[in-house]
């Protein structure tokens, strides 16, 4: 049966695309963002997931506004990276898990979360810039992992509850543990932490928040339940509510985790920037 | 009801909710702004901006916000920051240019403000 190992969070700011792009690793402002990955990139050589499910927010490259699925899962056997208007180099085509998607799918329905599935899913930063944090040379990488991508909306409220995205998250994880196949799973919870880019509060981080919620999202991510998304936009900033991603990451996961690694950053561009490594016990 | 006159949301400072109500106000702003992802529209843009707005619909107040580069005022004409960004881009802006045009400081000022954060 599929095996679900662990959970990995991480940023997703497309300036770091640019910065991976241009090797900026150990110039001093990036150096402290940077030095937060190679612990995860040395566990992940050590537990060669064969799969990774990447729960990001498209930021308007995947979906418009025509149509705007609260939850969608890709069901492809490639997902394809394309220009996002400013400038960060297009990628490669990411390899899928079609079967794994569809039992996904499959079981999430069952389960009454009512999802839309996509047979092409063009992925932007929020989805590559974490497969480049934690896999570095992608393709190239000897244990570069199928990926699945699921997205969230965050673009236009009414967005998820934090309920509803921790529930989601177990679902999920009931879901991939009932595939039959002998593989390895790890679940990406990415984007955040807090920032605000629109408006005359734009450049609003809160670095207590984003602290207690690094705390809660181990020890208690129920307690998480009780913000509103109001108070989510108050405290975390407008784009802030992309910690719903890792809420659903933690819901995937097991009941307790072991907190192998924590990296926390500001600024980079306009956000607090989180890094977790929570390690599934049996 | 006309969906204008009803407010799901209590303000917070600051902060336009991109709800419902503000997606309708600038849905043709953003489908504007999100065929900006192809670099044949930017280029078509960039020749004639005043023939790509009217095409796309925008209205006069949109289409001004666009002419000023205003994000503040593009964001009360229902624009989302996400589609926005593509605009920017389009301009070579990015998100430390457009915070310190929407929040009234400099760039370094703004810059400054983000690692005072950190603090």
């Amino acid at each position: 049966m599929a095996k679900i190992i662990g959970g990995l969070t991480t940023s997703h700011i497309p300036a770091v695309g640019n910065a991976i792009a241009n090797k900026l690793f150990d110039e001093p402002y990036w150096k402290p963002f940077f030095d937060g990955y190679p612990p995860l990139r040395d566990w992940l050589d050590i537990h060669k997931p064969d799969v990774a499910i990447n729960i990001y927010n498209d930021h308007g490259l995947g979906f418009f506004l025509n149509q705007m699925p609260t939850f969608a899962i890709g069901a492809a056997h490639e997902y394809i990276n394309e220009d996002e208007g400013w400038g960060i180099p297009v990628l490669p085509p990411f390899p899928g898990d079609a079967p794994l998607s569809w039992h996904i799918i499959e079981s999430m329905v069952e389960d009454e979360f009512d999802i839309t599935s996509c047979q092409e899913l063009p992925v932007d930063h929020g989805f590559t810039v974490p497969m480049q944090l934690f896999w570095p040379g992608l393709g190239d990488h000897p244990n570069f992992p199928r990926a699945i991508p699921i997205s969230a909306n965050t673009v236009q409220h009414p967005i998820p509850t934090l309920k509803r995205a921790l529930d989601f998250g177990k679902a999920l994880g009931r879901a991939i543990r009932s595939y039959p196949e002998d593989i390895k799973v790890v679940v990406l919870g990415t984007g955040g932490m807090s920032h605000q880019l629109d408006g005359e509060r734009a450049g609003f981080i809160n670095k207590e928040f984003d602290q207690m919620c690094m705390e809660k999202i181990v020890t208690d991510p129920e307690s998480l339940t009780k913000i509103s998304r109001r108070e989510l936009v108050e405290k975390a900033g407008a784009q802030g509510t992309e910690f719903l991603m890792w809420m659903m990451m933690r819901g995937a996961l097991s009941e307790k985790v072991k907190p192998l690694h924590t990296n926390y950053h500001i600024p980079i561009s306009n956000t607090g920037a989180g890094t977790m490594l929570l390690e599934c016990i049996d | 009801m006309d969906i204008t006159e009803f407010d799901h949301h209590t303000p917070i400072e600051g902060t336009t909710l991109f709800d419902g109500k503000m997606a309708m106000k600038g849905y043709q702003l953003n489908k504007m702004c999100f065929t900006f992802n192809g670099a044949a529209a930017r280029a078509d843009f960039l020749g004639d901006p005043e023939g790509y707005m009217t095409r796309f619909k925008l209205n006069e107040a949109q289409k001004q916000a666009c002419r000023d580069k205003d994000v503040l005022a593009m964001i009360r004409e229902g624009g989302n920051i996400y589609y926005l960004a593509k605009l920017a881009g389009v301009y070579k802006m990015n998100m430390q240019d457009i915070g310190a045009q929407q929040t009234g400081m400099t760039v370094d000022e703004f810059k400054e403000k983000l690692v005072r954060q950190g603090d």
